[in-house]
């Protein structure tokens, strides 16, 4: 059962990063991205990471992919502003070729940590016990992030205007 | 279908992670490579997540908080600044933005 959901989330989330990137008009990538997106939350929530099956849900698939449809929306473009040049055959293979290299790699050096899952409390994962580390051991990185969000938003709002 | 271990998540989460290099090196749409960076952002995080999982440490799961709320960030400036381009250039090819070029 366990392997199962995790086939159908993996085909899932790979098969809309796929399309998303392969997809010449962004509205349809964009859909797409929030298939993986919420594919992608299924496995956060089959790892018993429940607080961040839940920002994934809120935050990724909710608000950051209706701010990218929104803008995609916005703009509007036409078939002529969408026109990409094509991409050489040989390029796709020889990054392929250097990815798989460093897919293979990236697995293998972490081959000292335990392979398979042992059992964890019912704390590990929750809203509480990852607020408790949040404001705990993590408590300077936290303030930090509040306040690279808060630099963000007035960012946003200068780019924003018209006239600076 | 045997039992999964950490290799089947990290090899989707590197998987993920290069389809998402492929968007930003092969497309010319800035909409579509800010889409990658964000899909790569994700594939990192399942690492995280995976690694806490499969150590029984919650440390994964906080930087993978702190991940989410910089691609919050990351969005809304990235989004602002598309906007921005869109309205003194009008396009979001990265190949018609020569102005350092020419």
């Amino acid at each position: 059962m366990q392997a199962l959901m995790f086939y159908i989330f993996a085909v899932l989330s790979v098969a809309g990063a796929v399309v998303m990137v392969s997809r010449k008009n962004p509205l349809s990538g964009a859909f797409a991205l929030v298939v993986s997106l919420v594919a992608l939350a299924g496995l956060f929530a089959m790892l018993s990471a429940e607080f961040i099956f839940i920002l994934q849900i809120l935050v990724y698939a909710g608000a950051i992919m209706v701010l990218v449809i929104f803008t995609i929306m916005l703009l509007n473009l036409d078939e002529k502003e969408l026109h990409e040049a094509r991409v050489g055959k040989l390029q796709v293979f020889i990054l392929l070729a250097v990815c798989a290299v460093c897919v293979v790699g990236f697995v293998n050096v972490f081959s000292h940590i335990p392979a398979v899952v042992t059992a964890v409390g019912p704390d590990f994962g929750s809203i509480e016990g990852v607020g408790r580390e949040m404001l705990g051991d993590y408590l300077y990185p936290f303030e930090v992030i509040s306040l690279v969000l808060l630099v963000a938003i007035v960012g946003v709002v200068l780019l924003a205007k018209k006239v600076i | 279908v045997g039992e999964i271990t950490i290799h089947h998540y990290l090899y989707l989460s590197a998987i993920l992670f290069f389809i998402g290099v492929f968007g930003v090196l092969f497309r010319r749409n800035l909409i579509v490579m800010f889409m990658s960076i964000e899909l790569m952002l994700n594939a990192v995080n399942l690492s995280f997540v995976t690694f806490a999982r499969y150590s029984s440490t919650m440390d994964g799961l906080v930087i993978a908080f702190f991940v989410m709320a910089l691609a919050a960030a990351e969005a809304g400036i990235g989004l602002a600044i598309l906007v921005m381009l869109f309205r003194n250039r009008t396009t979001v090819q990265a190949d018609d933005l020569t102005l350092m070029r020419d």
